[in-house]
Order: structure tokens, then sequence, then C-alpha cells
């Protein structure tokens, strides 16, 4: 919140419904960011002293707004207990309108997959998410409930450290055979991208040649078809003709706890890229220990590694700054391999303040053609959002995996 | 009697401390906090100060001295992800894991005792190879998979008993008790009979071979040549003898319960100490982790002591052995 409040000059109220945003310059994703500020009563802040933000390790760890709700929200909170259980009830007073017919909806944090899955089928929940991919059979075949998957904006990819002049993790010393966009392209033809979706995936991924996923502004059919088709001999060849004919060893870091079926997705990957002499060697660990290896704090700690994003303004803005943009002036945070492309960073600061849609949309093609034919990163595909239901009740899925109680129905 | 317990603190102390620091060590390989406390779009700069306003930049020997000095005034900091003081938190899911605790120890014995007599007694009939039987799977299938085949059968295909949680609660101060409602009972009984299958099959095994051990004992032969009825040797005589290392093992395993109630409270979403530890893990929660280990070493020690003062009661040999100053 600080980021976006950040990029906001001063604000000026006109009136009880009405408040002007200054911004330096033109924003046109300003809106899109601006849902993550949730408003508050200023009397019952000050009343509550609750007007500064939590500071973890300040005086106020326990903000009186942390703890208690205020708001106009369609719900209210009934009851709370950290980590066991949240009951909402309507609010009677919501300014807006509510298809849904919820009265009242309990939250249940249920850790294990197969309790979580056994809640629903047994009757105890209505919906219960994520559903683990293979279950889905199980759930096809319960009598009252039924699986519910749709395409997620979250773009799987894998990533090369394109930086270094030296690999920290392989055989290959000296130099940085990732710096040479041979490899990389070998690297994306070795791997079958229609095999991990019908083997890992149980069909339910959406592959991609683009880093941003259908629902995200910015993404271009045409562009996202032309993903470079797979092909081993071609690959073989490119690596011949970089001067690894028989490979070499890489370390790839992978989590495998935080995106749907992430370790299989990087073993299949390291199974595939043995096929034209890489030896993989995989490092998949829980996705604390992963993110606190391979990102900015630890130096971009890695040679290969797999990594998913939400753009979290549904801008192609969002990745495009933060995975593909060089490493300057606060961009390319999450670039964990270095992809460094003049034009492209010119692009997306660009694109920031481009208002015309048209010109907008022409840079942001031109930025993505320039990162796919130069293969700055491989895309995998947009991972299925998973969800369980009961036949009683129909939600709206929608693809940030947000559950929204109010298009929840309970069927009568 | 001031000497042992003077004796008994230092080692505690000792203990306690030793555990901490173990615990603290561990911390450093669980991963990185800041990225589970922060949105994706926050900066490197933010990231950076909030490392350093959490004191992770600090020498290991400093953080675990504030982490010590802290703890020794039960001050266990703030929870990183609940951002609420880790002794509230504490407070909040103890009952939880003290009432499923304290139901299977009684269960175990209440069950497991018998089933030894009778297996030790008739050794060869046929309910007995049952009990023996069962005991086998008692003790050699894992806790997780017991609760999941419970859940399955139980909760999903009987569909009569709930598959997660406790039910409804009831608040007596700040207790909490799932034992005074009817969905608070039919919640317990599943993961009760999870946490005890293991002691009981233990203390069953126990009983039996401590009871067959007592049965070709001089004086219980003694007793039936004087003509004593069978109940009064099997039970007065035989079963009294039996008890005194049965007592030993059955209070430390009411630790372990507790402390081992980890599985079992994850698999039913039990919202007790283990299941926030298993959450805290996830989410490198080093306060609660710390105080969750601290509490749990704690409690051994404790149960240890009362198991040591037991010992004195029961056995008067003890005594003697201490005052001849072996």
């Amino acid at each position: 919140m600080k980021v976006v409040a950040g990029l906001i000059e001063k604000t000026e109220v006109i009136d009880d419904y009405t408040i002007d945003f200054h911004t330096p310059n033109p924003d046109p994703i300003l809106v899109n960011q601006l849902e993550i500020f949730y408003i508050m009563d200023k009397e019952w802040a000050e009343a509550n002293g609750a007007l500064e933000a939590t500071n973890v390790k300040g005086g106020d760890e326990g903000n009186f707004a942390n703890l208690n709700a205020n708001g106009t929200g369609p719900f209210m909170l009934k009851e709370r207990q950290s980590g066991v259980k949240t009951v909402l009830e309507a609010n009677p007073n919501y300014w807006g309108s509510m298809p849904g017919n919820i009265s009242e909806a309990v939250f249940t944090p249920i850790s294990q997959d197969a309790t979580r899955v056994a809640a629903l089928i047994s009757g105890d929940v209505d919906m219960v998410y994520p559903v683990p991919v293979q279950d889905w059979e199980r759930l096809d075949g319960a009598e009252g409930v039924k699986p519910l998957a749709g395409p997620e904006a979250r773009t799987i990819f894998l990533g090369f450290d394109q930086d270094r002049e030296e690999l920290l993790y392989s055989n290959i010393k000296g130099n940085n055979p990732f710096k040479d966009q041979r490899v990389r392209q070998a690297f994306m033809q070795a791997i079958n991208i229609d095999a991990i979706k019908a083997k890992v995936m149980r069909t339910a991924s959406q592959p991609t040649g683009l880093m941003v996923a259908p629902a995200v502004n910015g993404f271009n059919e045409d562009l996202n078809n032309s993903r470079m088709a797979y092909d081993v001999e071609g690959a073989k060849a490119l690596m011949a003709e970089a001067g690894y004919p028989d490979g070499f060893e890489v370390t790839m870091d992978c989590p495998n706890d935080r995106y749907v079926n992430d370790e299989k997705i990087c073993q299949a990957a390291a199974s595939m890229l043995a096929r034209i002499g890489v030896k993989v060697d995989l490092l998949a660990q829980t996705k604390s220990k992963y993110f606190g290896k391979v990102l900015a704090q630890n130096n971009y700690d890695t040679s290969f590694f797999l990594l998913g994003w939400t753009p979290s303004t549904f801008d192609a803005h969002n990745p495009l700054s933060a995975l593909m943009s060089c490493r300057v002036d606060g961009m390319g945070a999450f670039n964990l391999g270095g992809y460094c492309n003049e034009r492209v960073t010119e692009l997306t600061k660009m694109i920031q303040g481009e208002t015309d849609q048209g010109k907008r949309q022409d840079m942001i093609d031109e930025a993505f053609k320039i990162h796919q034919d130069e293969v700055g990163h491989i895309p995998l595909h947009q991972q299925p959002l998973s969800w369980g239901i009961s036949e009683k009740v129909s939600v709206v899925q929608r693809p940030d995996n947000v559950l929204d109680l109010r298009y929840v129905t309970v069927n009568k | 009697m001031i000497g042992f317990i003077t004796m008994w603190l230092v080692q505690s102390v000792i203990v306690m401390l030793t555990v901490a620091l173990i615990a603290f060590a561990l911390f450093r390989f669980v991963g990185d906090p800041i990225n589970n406390m922060v949105g994706q779009d926050t900066t490197l700069e933010e990231r950076a100060e909030l490392r350093e306003r959490l004191g992770l930049n600090d020498p290991f020997a400093i953080q675990f001295a504030r982490f010590a000095a802290n703890a020794a005034r039960g001050e266990f900091g703030f929870s990183y992800q609940h951002r609420r003081p880790v002794s509230e938190l504490i407070g909040e899911r103890l009952p939880a894991t003290l009432e499923l605790a304290l139901v299977s120890a009684i269960m175990a014995i209440a069950i497991g005792i018998p089933m030894g007599v009778y297996t030790a007694l008739k050794r060869y009939g046929v309910l007995s190879r049952a009990f023996m039987t069962l005991s086998l799977i008692g003790i050699s299938l894992p806790t997780f998979l017991i609760g999941i085949l419970l859940i399955l059968f139980f909760g999903v295909i009987l569909r009569w008993l709930p598959t997660f949680g406790r039910g409804e609660v009831l608040e007596l101060g700040w207790w909490t008790t799932g034992l005074a409602t009817g969905s608070g009972l039919r919640s317990l009984i599943m993961p009760a009979i999870t946490l005890a299958l293991f002691q009981m099959t233990l203390i069953m095994r126990l009983v039996r071979a401590e009871m067959l051990e007592v049965l070709r004992t001089d004086f219980v032969k003694f007793g039936r040549a004087r003509g004593l009825p069978d109940r009064h040797v099997h039970f007065k005589i035989a079963l009294k003898n039996t008890l005194v290392p049965v007592i030993t093992i059955t209070g430390l395993q009411l630790g372990s319960i507790i402390a081992f109630a980890i599985i079992t409270e994850s698999v039913f979403q039990w919202p007790g100490m283990g299941l926030m530890f298993i959450q805290a893990v996830g989410e490198v929660d080093i306060p609660v982790m710390a105080a969750y280990l601290v509490l749990i070493a704690f409690l051994f020690v404790i149960i240890n002591l009362v198991v040591d003062m037991l010992y004195f009661v029961v056995d008067p040999r003890l005594r003697v052995d201490r005052a001849g100053g072996h």
C-alpha cells in the first residue's frame, strides 16, 4: 500500500462523495491500484488511536485497526479467532447491491489437503479451496459436490541468471551459458508444455507464450500463440552451436508448497532438459526457504528457477516493471535472473505514463515481443484455480482466486 | 528433599536454556519471515527496514540473549503473523490441547490397563489374541494415517462424526471447553482415539508383560497357596505390584501426548497449540515457534519433577539410597 500511496502527490476532498487524486504524471493504472485501499471512519480511527499504519516492531503492534473492524462493506465481523474461525454476517445497511443471498459466512482454515476435501464431501462445509488437482476425480465421483476449475491469472515461468559473469551453481566455469540467447532458446524448445499440461496438471493448465494471462490488461492473443514450439532436435542443435554439445550441469531452485504442483513441474522440466544433455540438480524446498534464498535480500542467490506471478494491478505494466525490466530505479525487484534489455525498460517507463490506450498497447506489444524473442524467461502456463463446492451453493470464480461473498448464492 | 529440589531447579534451568538455544539455532534454517509479512509490491528498502526493525540483522548471540531475557519474564513478544502477543495466543490455544491430551490419556489408561490384565490372565483366549493383533496395528500404523482412515470411515462414508474442528465450545472465564456441548463431544471422539491409540497399546503391552512377570513370583504363588480367591490374587496382589512402572511410564507419556498432539491436531484441524506451531513453521513466525518449544520443554521438566517425587512417595528404597549417600 505504501508503494501505491507513494504514487499520489496529494488528495483533495471535493465533497462527501468525491475525492480528487493528484499524481505528478499521468497515471492510467492508479485506478486499478486504489482497489487495495479500504475506507475507514476518521472519527473511529482518531478515537481508537489507529491513525498510523502498524509498525511491526514499534510500540503499536496491537494497533486497534488490526483487530477491530470498521467500514461500510457488505459484511460485518461477528466473531474472529485468528487461525481458527472467522464468522461474518451480512450488513443490512450495505450501500451497494448484493446479487447473492448469504446471511452468515464461516471461514475455517483447514491446512491438511485430505481433511479439507473430506470436510467438503461429508457436508461439513459447502465450499473449499484449494483442492489438489489429483482429487478432482474424487469430487466428481462423490455425491452432492463438484470441483470448480478455471484459469487463474497467475503465470508460472522459469527464469535464468543472465546477470553474473559465472553461474553460482553450474559446472561451467569462467562464463555464463545463460547469457547466450541460443542456450535459453534451447531450454525453451526442450520443454514439452503439452506434456506438463497433460501429465502434471491433469489438463487443467493453460499453456502460455506470454508473461501475462488473458485476464490481464495488455494481453495479446497473437503474441501468446506464437510460443516457441517444442523441438528437441532443434534444441540440441542450438546447444551444440552455442558450444555445449554435451550440455552442462545447473542447479534449479523451486518452491514445493507455493504454486499448484510446483515441485512436480520442476521435476518434469528437469527430465525434459536431460534430453538435451542438461543435468538439472533440483533444489525444491518450502516457500519461506525458497524465497529467502532467491529474492533480492539474499542477492538473487539462484542460477535457474521457477516462479509465479499475478499482476496485482491486473495490468501488463506490473510484470514488465517487476519481472522484466533491468534492475534500476526501483524496477526489476523480482527480476531474479537480471534479464536486462534497455528498450524494454524504456518502454515500461513510457507505458506507466501513457494514457492513450492504443499507443499504450503498441508499446506493451513491443516490449513483450522483444522479451519473447530473446527468451528472457520461459513462460509455462496459467495455473488452474481449483475450488470444490457443494451443489447447494453457486459462486463466481474470480481469476485472482478471491471468493467474493456478495456473489455466493445458497439454493434453498 | 530441599537439596533435591535445588538440584532439580538447576538442572531444569540448564535444560530450558539448551532447548531454547537449539530451537533458536534452528530458526536460522527455517527461511525468511519477511516475504510472508509483506505484499509482492513492497520495495526492497522497506523489506530491509522491516528486517532491521525485527532485529533479524543482529548477531545471533544478541538475538538469543534478548529472547532468553524476555522469556524469563514470560514475555514472548508479538506473533509476526497474528500481530498479537504470543502469550495471549497460547492462552487461547492451551485449553484445546490440554483437553484433548487429558481425554486421550484417560482413554488410554481406562482401556489399556483392563486389556493388559485380561491378555495376561487369559493368554491363549481368542479375545486376547484379537487384542494383541489390534495392539500391533496401534503400534505400527502412523498417527496421521489412523486419523485420515477414521475421517474417511466415520466422517465421509458413515457421516456420524464431524471431520474437523472442535465444534461448539463453552467459555468459562479464560478457559474454553468442548466437553459441555454435543457437537464438542462428537468432535472430540476421533482426535482423542487417534491420539490415544498408540499410548493405549503401549500401556496394554506394558501391563501385560509386567503382570506375566509378577504372576510368576513367589508371593503370588504363596497367596494362591493360602487359598485366597483368584480375584484377590490378581487384582490386590499382582496388579498392585505391576502399577509402579505403569504409573511412571504413563506420567512421562502424558508429556509426549501433549507434545505429539501436533500431528493429530493438524489432521483434524484441532485448534490447539500443536496446530498453531505447525502454522507458525509455515509462516516462519519465530516468536510463536520459540514460545511453543520452550513451553513444551517446561512441561516435560515439570512432569519429570512430579514423576521423580512420586518415586519418593511410592518406593521407600529410593529414600534409603539417597540417605546412604550413593
